[in-house]
């Protein structure tokens, strides 16, 4: 049995733990590790926060501890040679902990409303629309990304994004992150093998629209 | 006449790549069919159809390769993620004119994403299957003389290339999904590199120059998950056990002497 009795991280928690100033560690899930089945296996959750995560975070510390030595001597080879890993692995980190945030039990996901609610109608036309753009091009990235729902400052309004790798959707786009979804093949190879549209369509059910009316109201 | 003569060299090559007659002429045959059945389609329907590539058997059963590489995996990679670039990379040449796959591969970067994703996915896939062998078998194969002195010269030893391998298949070096290659390159030496998705160093613009693989293992996730879950480096070091090392000094002969890429049946 997979128990844990955690409570979602505070904005600033969350943000403390992705300075770069302090270490890196592992967030726990907000919900045990079966509470997002029949959409996602225990199994894969088990697998993907415990280990995979686990490992961005881990190669992360170790990617910044050689990076504050060369950081003090200046030296800008090793920064620089750093950078690919730092990227891949604190994009990995950045990611998946979003990621979490944005899943609940089929229970207690409901459709959005709201200011949100409304921005998307006004971006796509409908939830539905929404959801059907983001699933087709979520299915469509080439080899490991994400899918996201992502909030354009300039513009004031909602975008569907997807980025390769872990390259983190801020970073890479300037978009806010509202919701994403992770489309590397060990977010639901276990359970769906191949077949990348059936995760998808099944993501949904499990998709936490309440953190992404949180996320909005703050990036607004 | 032309589809002809391309079956004929296709029933030679193989044989000379190291599996039975029996398999090449049936994978042979069987694509003979289908190029008349798409050449007569194509008189009548719609002239200039490309000849269709077709999905080839596994040289081996699916339990082949096990405790390595696992059944469900080889069933799946080889039926569900093969047979997609297969029927996509059909779909994106319809009504081009037909191109070896080896060919194909060139210009991939330039072709569209179609082409690049599924032409490439369906060659190295092709290439794949092909240098591996059960385990008992691979046990009774080795590098030539000729591949093992360029193994020494460029890496120490085959130990040294396989240390220097699992460093270029490691996560930390393929980011994401992609392929772990020895090639060799412009100045005939070997190299290993690592290319991303479905990307191949015989695709001009991938590499400095275009290099020949010779032998390679794909780590996108599908192609260890169910066994080795997130255990890549696991995965990267069992798999030297099916690695049928007289097929890849066939491919290093070949590609010495014609600086071409390995032909693959499909």
């Amino acid at each position: 049995m997979y128990k844990f009795v955690a409570r979602p991280l505070s904005r600033a928690a969350s943000r403390r733990m992705l300075s770069t100033s302090s270490p890196a560690s592992l967030p726990p899930l907000a919900h045990a590790y079966d509470a997002y089945e029949p959409a996602i296996s225990a199994t894969i959750m088990e697998i993907h926060h415990s280990k995979h995560h686990a490992t961005y975070v881990n190669n992360l510390n170790a990617c910044l501890e050689k990076a504050e030595e060369a950081s003090k001597t200046g030296d800008a080879n090793t920064l620089i040679a750093l950078a690919p890993a730092i990227k891949f692995n604190g994009g990995g980190h950045i990611n998946h902990t979003l990621f979490w945030e944005n899943l609940c039990p089929a229970a207690e996901s409901n459709p959005p409303t709201g200011d949100l609610a409304a921005a998307i109608d006004a971006a796509f036309g409908s939830f539905d629309a929404m959801k059907a753009e983001m699933s087709a091009k979520s299915v469509a990235v080439q080899g490991s990304g994400w899918g996201w729902l992502g909030y354009n400052k300039s513009s004031g309004s909602l975008e569907i994004a997807t980025c390769a790798n872990q390259d983190p959707l801020e970073a890479t786009t300037g978009l806010v992150p509202i919701v994403g979804i992770d489309v590397w093949e060990h977010a639901y190879y276990l359970q769906y093998k191949n077949v990348r549209p059936d995760y998808v369509k099944e993501i949904w059910s499990v998709i936490d629209w309440g953190c992404a009316e949180k996320r909005f109201a703050a990036a607004k | 006449k032309l589809s002809l003569a391309l079956a004929a060299t296709a029933l030679a090559a193989p044989c000379a790549m190291g599996y039975t007659p029996q398999q090449a002429k049936a994978s042979a045959g069987r694509r003979d069919l289908l190029k008349n059945a798409a050449a007569f389609t194509a008189a009548v329907a719609a002239p200039g159809l490309a000849g269709a590539y077709d999905l080839p058997d596994l040289p081996y059963a699916f339990d082949a390769l096990e405790p390595f590489i696992d059944a469900p995996t080889m069933k799946i990679h080889h039926d569900m993620h093969h047979n997609t670039y297969v029927t996509n990379v059909n779909k994106a040449l319809e009504g081009k004119p037909a191109v070896d796959i080896v060919t194909l591969q060139t210009d991939a970067l330039s072709a569209g994403p179609g082409v690049r994703n599924s032409g490439g996915g369906h060659y190295n896939h092709a290439f794949f299957w092909d240098e591996m062998i059960a385990p008992d078998a691979a046990k009774k194969t080795k590098p030539s003389a000729a591949l093992q002195a360029k193994i020494d010269a460029a890496f120490g030893s085959t130990d040294a290339m396989k240390e220097k391998f699992a460093a270029a298949a490691a996560p930390g070096a393929v980011f994401g999904s992609g392929w772990c290659w020895v090639v060799v390159n412009g100045k005939d030496e070997l190299e290993i590199v690592g290319t991303p998705n479905q990307d191949n160093p015989l695709m001009k613009g991938v590499k400095d120059e275009i290099k020949y693989p010779i032998l390679g293992l794909d780590v996108w996730e599908h192609a260890y998950y169910l066994k080795y879950q997130n255990r890549r480096p696991e995965y990267v070091t069992n798999w030297w056990n099916v690695v049928n090392w007289d097929k890849v000094s066939d491919n290093f002969d070949y590609v010495m002497k014609e600086h071409k890429g390995v032909p693959v049946r499909g």
